[in-house]
């Protein structure tokens, strides 16, 4: 079946806007990420700077599944793979 | 209709990684692009900061001058990094640490200057991330014998049941592929938005942008170059274990010991 390329460009904008969805689960991981740094500072504030850098690593890992929705946003949107 | 629907009325957004220079190699068209030319500025401006510093602690001070302290701060800094993962062990690797940084940070920061940072070019993270890859797999031959290895490639289960072990050998090959997204992705994000705000509100955009340039330029290539370099470490760290020292190091200090202790009671 032969489609329409704009047909195929629209679908593509509504992938890529689903696929950056994935950006809620990151928030809500970094936001807690944070929330419980937050608490650890509270409870030591002698350790900060280690609760600090510990806490950015593990967002920045949890950041990633945020970025590869991202990624295939962009591909969706720029690199159009579907279309010939 | 044009390919370019999708981003229709706006003609000055650009993000995009643009040939300069196209010859022929080995009958295949390859082009210098964007990438390139920032790539070489960032290196050409290491370079004489390497140099300047180098003169610097040539004729280092007591009493430190700016730039000094800035050297110093920065060295101790990467100390702390290698040295809070590894122990005495990371002392080796701080010089590979130490270049990684450096480069990453400039070429993150380098979207300040109005160059297209060469981090948003995913053939320059990939490589990058190889390279922690072999570093890894290295050193992890280095430090323990083929047999520590194989249970602990098996690890969760005893070592002759390896059921696990396709699961952690991808485990494995997917950390360069992490780790290079990583940074690609969080940069080139950056990039687009700094685009799309000077594309989209080109007669408004005087000014405040300097504000998002602090946040997608220096806070966030600031906190994934430390992240990239501090992932480094902790996967070599991780790779080496317990051990104490190099396999082969062990060895020839214990065959060095034996006949110390031949000749002592000769």
């Amino acid at each position: 079946m032969e489609f329409n390329e704009n047909f195929i460009l629209g679908c593509s904008a509504i992938g890529a806007g689903l696929a950056v969805i994935a950006g809620i689960g990151p928030g809500v991981g970094q936001g807690i990420a944070a929330g419980y740094g937050a608490s650890a500072v509270g409870r030591n504030p002698g350790a900060q700077g280690k609760i600090m850098s510990t806490m950015l690593l593990g967002q920045a890992v949890a950041e990633t599944t945020g970025l590869y929705g991202l990624l295939i946003a962009m591909l969706l949107l720029f690199v159009k793979p579907f279309t010939h | 209709m044009t390919p370019n629907l999708l981003l229709a009325g706006a003609d000055g957004v650009d993000f995009m990684i643009h040939g300069v220079f196209k010859y022929n190699f080995l009958g295949h068209e390859v082009w210098i692009t964007t990438s390139h030319v920032c790539l070489l500025i960032v290196v050409v401006c290491l370079l004489i900061f390497f140099f300047i510093g180098g003169q610097v602690f040539k004729h280092a001070k007591a009493i430190p001058g700016t730039f000094q302290c800035i050297l110093e701060f920065v060295v101790e800094f990467l100390d702390g990094i290698t040295e809070g993962a590894m122990g005495k062990k990371g002392r080796g690797f701080r010089n590979y640490i130490g270049t990684l940084f450096l480069f990453i940070l400039f070429s993150n920061i380098s979207g300040l200057l109005g160059l297209r940072p060469p981090t948003a070019d995913y053939g320059v993270t990939l490589p990058l991330g190889l390279i922690t890859f072999t570093l890894v797999r290295i050193n992890e031959v280095r430090f323990n014998s083929l047999w520590a290895i194989w249970k602990d490639k098996c690890s969760p289960l005893p070592w002759w049941f390896p059921l696990w072990l396709p699961i952690n050998v991808i485990g494995d090959v997917a950390v360069p592929i992490s780790l290079s997204l990583r940074l690609f992705a969080n940069i080139l994000s950056g990039t687009v938005m700094m685009a799309l705000v000077y594309g989209l509100l080109s007669k408004f955009a005087y000014g405040w942008p300097a504000a998002l340039h602090v946040y997608f330029d220096l806070f966030s290539g600031a906190i994934q170059t430390y992240v990239f370099c501090m992932l480094t470490v902790t996967y070599i760290g991780s790779a080496i274990g317990d051990a104490e020292e190099p396999l082969l190091k062990k060895a020839f200090k214990k065959v060095f010991t034996k006949q110390e202790t031949t000749t002592q009671t000769n």
